[in-house]
């Protein structure tokens, strides 16, 4: 639901979204910093063994009601276009 | 009798657990319930206050568990309500004089001798909180709309969830329905959302609730308030009844939208 209001979000949507990602950080003991190392580390550690699209790739926590989960959605390049190319 | 042991707490101070453990407990004692309410928050006690017992005090929680009195003469009886009690908190002594264990034996002692007992927790996670929650068959976490409270609850519902405190209920307190409609105030069903916990109350701000504590005489003893319809709710929910939740929200639509995520419809 989007509501503006000069330009701004209304505050309860702030205060939702915020508390979002505050909640899955203290749930998971994981400060965002550490989440993006988890990121680049993963990255890496796919892109040895298989041909990524590592600007497509998506990890993020998720979370439903009281548990959270790392969600990755990490597309694979196809081999014949990479040795076309 | 073999009482329920309840147990308010919150995390964050002010958010309105000594209001709640007052009001539910009188509304429980008004439908004929033996209630005892234990003030947990040793230094800064005030559920005698806002019970309007202060005068009455002889002995505190701590005369009873250092052996100074007996539990019987440690207990308040309420000047409304003959079934109902309080044991005072200690207010010279520090958290440290109660153990959990201290907590756990003085409401087994309790146990025969009424239907409910209710505790009131005080703010924080450390060793007053761990004796609030020790002996509890069930604990309700109160919260308000607001950023802070929320964060805080949640860290309370997961130290509840590590301990395997199965039975968590959310009391949404403050609630102030104009604010919400113009998205100012995060809804109830926001605050369920993020908390992913079972609701047992929505308690609308009202200035009932601070005439009530002025007085000594807690709100849901006003047939009238809409607070103290909120707090009669939840005791009759915490007996088992089935009640829809307030209408505070009419005109959105969130009470159905509510009505439905607790499964009521
Ligand atoms: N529903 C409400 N509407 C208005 N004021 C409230 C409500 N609930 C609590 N308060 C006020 O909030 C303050 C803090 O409440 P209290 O019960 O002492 O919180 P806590 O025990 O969590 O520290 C008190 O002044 C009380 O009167
Ligand atoms: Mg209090």
């Amino acid at each position: 639901m989007m509501s503006w209001f000069g330009g701004r979000k209304r505050s309860a949507e702030s205060a939702k979204e915020r508390l979002q990602l505050v909640l899955i950080h203290d749930r998971t003991d994981l400060s965002p910093a550490e989440l993006t190392a988890l990121k680049d580390e993963l990255i890496q550690v796919i892109s040895r063994h298989v041909d990524i699209d590592a600007d497509s790739v998506l990890i993020d926590l998720q979370h439903d009601g009281r548990s959270q989960r790392l969600v990755a959605d990490i597309p694979l390049r196809n081999v014949t276009r990479r040795s076309a190319g | 009798m073999t009482a329920q042991v309840i147990t308010i707490s919150s995390g964050k101070g002010g958010v309105g657990k000594t209001t709640t453990v007052a009001n539910i407990a009188v509304a429980l004692a008004a439908d004929g319930a033996k209630v005892v309410c234990v003030d947990g928050d040793i230094g800064l006690r005030n559920l005698d206050v806002v019970m309007g017992l202060e005068n009455r005090i002889v002995y505190d929680i701590v005369d009873v568990i250092e052996g100074r009195c007996k539990l019987r003469q440690a207990m308040i009886r309420d000047k409304h309500f003959p079934e109902l009690y309080l044991i005072p908190a200690a207010q010279t002594r520090d958290k440290n004089s109660v153990s959990p264990s201290d907590m756990t034996r003085l409401c087994n002692e309790l146990r025969p001798e009424a239907d409910f007992v209710l505790i009131d927790s005080p703010a924080g996670i450390e060793r007053g909180f761990r004796n609030a929650i020790a002996p509890a068959d069930r604990v309700l976490v109160v919260t308000n709309p607001e950023v802070s409270a929320v964060r805080d609850a949640d860290r309370v519902v997961g130290i509840l969830e590590a301990e395997e405190k199965r039975s968590t209920a959310l009391i949404i307190n403050r609630l102030n329905p104009i604010l919400v409609k113009q998205h100012d105030m995060l809804s109830a069903e926001d605050v369920l959302d993020l908390l992913g916990i079972q609701l047992i109350g929505i308690v609308p701000e009202d200035e009932g609730v601070l005439v009530g504590s002025n007085r000594g005489v807690p709100v849901a003893q006003d047939a009238k308030s809409r607070a103290g319809q909120a707090f009669r709710n939840i005791a009759k929910r915490i007996r088992g009844d089935e009640v829809p939740f307030l209408d505070l929200e009419k005109q959105s639509g969130l009470w159905d939208r509510i009505q439905k995520m607790a499964g009521k419809k």
